[in-house]
């Protein structure tokens, strides 16, 4: 038999619709999941498994009674960045200790409107600032696939969690690829959206003019279902665009006929894993069977990007991260004046790489720097978005690697901050242009690690990266596989 | 946007300094450490210097965008004792925090 | 300490205000919590001003109107664009650790407001208006200080003057006229006791040979305009007589202890600062359109002293009585409204002058709330025009109206206030005075012209104080000249 917590939101939706089962059900099978793989994945910080099942038993009681939801009692994974009412928001970080959230964040407050229950918090690099989830400062999260590997980063938890089974969908945000590359390592569906078209506001911000909160799923489908639900204006985000929210699972098509795909050359270069680069060329000639055309484009200010990225993400959040001082909520040192409060509360509590990152960011805006660093990042940002702007109006959507690599060994990057910088260099670009960007898993390496096809979208064009996604998913098997972890569910 | 001289050597970051700014304290181990770490950062963001941008525009925000309002309506806020569980340290209803010394 | 006034006349005075005025709006400028003063502490807060984490600012509509309106009124060019920035640093009161300001485009630039200092009238620069927020407030315990954030997020106007004050006099009448201006166009509530209005004051002397500025002491936070009146003369001595004793000032900020009454250097900061500007993310820029200001424009009540101008012209009225009267726009208006439909402009300038803003003062009622209407007011007017009734009994009608409202005519007739004027009573008051006094008439007859007052007053008397005195007086005079 089929291990519930093994399908998609749409399977599951079914079987509700049909009687088969209930969300108690589906919401046990996650929770015996977590039970059985959590202690070895580490993808969850916390979770409430009685509140889920009350949560659950509530919405099959108002199912019985007539209620319509669209996801009717389907439990969601969040990334502890996002803040749900009543429950902590450490956004992987101690600083954050006993801060407990009094509001839902606009996402999440959509997504409860549809019917969704949230079972836990999934962990994260401190602040979204990683690649790996290393820099967690809870505790470590395997890759489901090969445990001595990493997740990804920064929602490596939300990842690991939809891999492992432990979640049937998570949350994730997006600041330069925190939802697309560990998507890609782990073998799941993430969609970072059109900067402005979810709303920002309950993400805890690491850097303002990037971040996104997008889905990670199992499916292109359910990624399409919950982008749907959370798409939209916001009257408490101002960088909210009111642009009309499609129908994104009535744009999904088995085929590419009529369109035009762009194959970035800045792309494929030195450096590029040999297996990642073959698999991505596989997939590129199948959307070509599919009934794309291919044509080659030009990014050209691409090498840039992780320069600029590391400049205007650090300087956005050496402010956002200002905040956390331990006066309104949180941990707090004492200190014998307010300064000494601030100096040891926050060398306390952050952790190296966010200390690393304010550092780097006070110092670009710093008096006698901003010109040289700040400034002139943000107009090297405008040159990346006009590359951008140019190659949609040769190709439909852009087909490109995630990720250099496959899933790195724990340990590997840690001691280098700058090499795991440059392992974000296919998804930064993207977000500096505020586009819309989705994984979907097109391989494995020999050791058997996922590998991510990134399909990148004009703005507010996650229509057309989801029609690419799913026509190629739903040619291929790689969705399908699971990881050794899972051999306790008997298969699907 | 600010009158600043970009002569100085931007390869070089004081770390004690600029985590002072940032009201950070660092050990004596994460001085030379980051100060390492990012001076090999910013060798790699010194590429940008190569690029002449003098008349390209800055962005700011992806988009651009204008004029988001919310009307003057007065919208329920956070009950008193809601605000004030969430802090470390309280004293009738006010945040405590170390004597301000002006 | 003091010196002569020989010293000072050999130095030149420079001084910039920057004043923050608190918008008048319903609430804060990034959330829905309410702007208002006097609550519990923390207890008008959210998430978003207590700055919690994944909040974001949403601009108030009202805000920018409000401060492009005062941009207005100070004869401002207004940005077309105008754009939000963050200013980090690190205070307890600040929640976010960095403040929403404006930094390169700001909502107005350049403009001026006149000034009259002993007569003689001035103009001072504003160089710009930006929109800010202000922060929370702390109160100081023993070993500890506590914060109450219900006035951080209060939207938050800085205008900034040019360097173009000379004095601690041309300081107060600069904070006066500003005052009266915000006042007028509604745009605060100037309320100094509730900290409304707070001044950072700039001042630096050099001697008059020189060309270049002297060293520039920065003065904090004052919240009255007498404070900062004061802290001036005592700044500019003190910098003077340093500068006389041969030493020289350095660049400091300091502070105004008002119980002295001295400035004090304040604690030199043990941390390096730095505001870090940067563009704000989370806001979009305000792009005004022309029509959209010149829409404004057209809303923008007439200025104090353009209407002290006018009054002057067309009700007649002298230079002191136009000032008093529209000084307060309210009070402006009342005058304007009563003087109209009395047409007897001096004498309903007499009424509110005098009696009118006695009583107000007496009770600390705004005009607002005062019960007598214009009309009723030109009404009462009317009546001592008509001679309905005496000036004796306006007065008590007035104080009847003032107290309670009503119709003055009503008045009169419930109290029987009307003048007695026809000449058969008269007569019988008359013959009863002059048979109680006859020592009176005869010293009247003999040439103490005094004694007709005296019989005057007897008539008054006798008719309960509703004769014509007038008649009475004539008809007395009449009465002994012949009889």
């Amino acid at each position: 038999m089929s291990s519930l917590s093994a399908l998609t939101i749409h399977e599951l939706i079914d079987l509700l619709d049909r009687g088969v089962c209930s969300s108690e059900d589906v919401v046990t099978e996650v929770l015996s999941a977590i039970d059985a793989r959590d202690e070895r994945v580490g993808a969850y910080l916390d979770y409430d498994a009685e509140g889920a099942l009350a949560a659950a038993r509530s919405a099959d009681d108002a199912r019985s009674k007539g209620a319509e939801r669209i996801l009717p009692g389907i439990p969601i994974g969040i990334k502890d960045v996002l803040n749900v009412k009543g429950d902590t928001c450490r956004c992987g970080s101690r600083i954050l200790e006993g801060y407990v959230s009094p509001y839902d964040a606009t996402a999440v407050a959509r997504l409860r409107q549809a019917g969704a229950l949230f079972l836990g918090r999934l962990n994260m690099d401190e602040f979204a600032m990683g690649s790996t989830n290393e820099n967690s400062a809870f505790q470590i999260t395997h890759n489901p696939w090969n445990l001595e590997h990493v997740p990804g980063g920064s929602s490596g938890g939300s990842a690991a969690a939809v891999a492992a089974g432990e979640a049937v969908a998570a949350l994730g945000t997006d600041t330069g690829g925190s939802i697309r590359q560990p998507a890609s390592f782990c073998g799941c569906v993430g969609l970072k959206p059109t900067y402005g078209r979810v709303s920002r506001f309950g993400a805890t911000a690491f850097a303002s003019s990037l971040d996104q909160i997008g889905p990670i799923t199992r499916c292109v489908r359910d990624a399409a279902l919950l982008l749907g639900i959370m798409a939209g204006r916001d009257p408490l985000d101002s960088t909210t665009v009111e642009v009309p929210v499609p129908n994104y699972q009535e744009a999904l098509a088995d085929d590419l006929k009529g369109m035009k795909l762009g194959i970035p050359r800045e792309y494929f270069v030195e450096g590029i894993d040999k297996e990642v680069e073959q698999s991505i060329r596989k997939a590129i000639r199948l959307c070509g069977d599919l009934g794309a055309e291919i044509v080659e484009i030009s990014l050209p200010h691409t090498e840039y990007a992780v320069a600029v990225y590391y400049i205007l993400a650090t300087a956005e959040a050496s402010a956002n991260l200002a905040r956390f001082d331990g006066v309104r909520y949180g941990a707090r040192d004492e200190g014998h004046d307010p300064m000494d409060l601030y100096v040891k509360t926050r060398a306390r509590y952050f952790g190296p790489e966010v200390k690393r990152r304010i550092i780097l960011g006070t110092y670009v805006l710093s008096s006698g720097y901003y010109d040289a660093y700040y400034r002139r990042g943000q107009k090297v940002r405008t040159l990346i978005r006009r590359d951008f702007e140019q190659a949609f109006q040769e190709c439909d959507a852009i087909l490109a690697p995630v990720a250099p690599t496959t899933a790195y060994r724990l340990g590997e990057k840690i001691e280098d901050p700058l090499q795991m910088y440059l392992g974000d260099i296919f998804t930064i670009p993207a977000s500096l242009a505020g586009m819309c960007g989705l994984s979907v898993p097109c391989g494995f390496s020999d050791a058997g690690l996922p590998i991510g096809l990134q399909i990148i979208g004009d703005a507010f064009r996650e229509d057309r990266v989801l029609r690419v996604g799913y026509a190629y998913e739903q040619s291929t098997e790689w969705h399908k596989r699971i990881p050794p972890i899972r051999d306790d569910e008997g298969g699907r | 946007m600010m009158a600043q001289e970009s002569s100085k050597n931007t390869r070089h970051i004081d770390v004690a300094y600029v985590a002072q700014l940032a009201r950070m304290q660092l050990s004596d181990k994460e001085v030379p450490l980051f100060q390492d770490q990012l001076n090999h950062i910013l060798h790699h963001v010194d590429t940008l210097m190569r690029l002449d941008v003098d008349d390209v525009e800055p962005t700011s925000h992806p988009f651009p965008g204008e004029n988001v309002y919310r009307d003057d309506e007065p919208r329920e806020g956070l009950a008193h004792e809601a605000a004030m569980k969430n802090a470390p340290k309280t004293r009738a209803g006010f945040y405590v925090v170390p004597k301000i010394l002006e | 300490m003091t010196r002569g006034a020989g010293d000072l006349m050999d130095y030149r005075v420079t001084i910039g205000l920057e004043t923050h005025v608190q918008l008048k709006t319903q609430t804060k400028i990034w959330c829905g919590c309410r702007n208002r003063f006097g609550q519990p502490p923390n207890t008008d807060v959210c998430p978003v001003c207590l700055g919690y984490p994944g909040t974001l600012p949403v601009l108030n509509r009202e805000s920018v109107r409000l401060t492009v309106m005062a941009g207005l009124m100070l004869g401002c060019r207004i940005n077309e664009r105008s754009t939000f920035d963050r200013k980090s640093y690190f205070y307890p009161d600040m929640p976010k650790n960095y403040q929403i300001s404006q930094y390169d485009e700001p909502l107005c630039l350049g403009g001026r407001l006149e000034i009259e200092v002993n007569g003689r009238k001035k103009s001072i620069g504003i160089t710009r208006i930006h929109l800010e927020e202000d922060v929370g407030k702390s109160i100081h315990y023993e070993q500890s200080s506590g914060v109450d954030f219900n006035r951080a997020g209060t939207p938050l106007m800085e205008i900034v003057s040019e360097p173009e004050i000379e004095s601690a006099d041309e300081a107060f009448a600069y904070l006066t006229a500003l005052k009266q201006v915000l006042l007028y166009g509604g745009i605060s509530d100037c309320n100094l006791e509730e900290g409304n209005i707070r001044s950072d004051i700039n001042c630096s002397v050099r001697p008059v040979e020189r060309e270049e500025l002297g060293t520039k002491i920065e003065i904090k936070n004052m919240n009255t305009f007498r404070g900062v009146h004061r802290s001036l003369v005592y700044e500019i001595s003190r910098q003077i007589n340093v500068l006389n004793d041969g030493g020289s000032i350095s660049q400091e900020t300091r502070r105004w202890n008002d119980e002295t009454g001295v400035t004090e250097a304040m604690r030199t900061k043990e941390y390096a600062h730095d505001y870090r500007y940067f563009p704000e993310p989370d806001l979009m820029p305000v792009v005004l359109t022309r029509e959209q200001i010149e829409g404004w424009r057209a809303t923008i009540p007439e200025l104090p002293g353009d209407r002290r101008a006018r009054f002057v012209r067309e009700y007649g009225l002298s230079e002191y009585d136009a000032g008093v009267l529209s000084a307060d726009r309210n009070v402006a208006d009342y005058y304007e409204e009563a003087a109209r439909a009395s047409g007897h402009f001096k004498a309903v300038s007499n009424w509110i002058m005098t009696d009118m803003l006695h009583a107000m003062s007496e009770g600390a009622i705004p005009i607002q709330e005062v019960k007598i209407t214009p009309g009723a007011l030109a009404g009462l007017i009317d009546l001592v025009d008509r001679q309905v009734i005496n000036r004796p009994s306006a007065k008590r009608v007035f104080t009847i109206l003032f107290e309670k409202g009503g119709n003055p005519a009503d008045i009169v007739e419930q109290e029987g206030l009307s003048q007695v004027r026809d000449t058969e009573s008269l007569e019988t008051y008359i013959d009863e005075a002059i048979t109680a006094h006859p020592q009176s008439v005869s010293d009247y007859r003999s040439g103490k012209k005094a004694a007709l007052k005296f019989l005057v007053g007897q008539v008054m008397r006798l008719s309960k104080g509703k004769a014509d005195p007038q008649m009475a007086l004539e008809m007395l005079r009449e009465r002994l000249d012949t009889g």
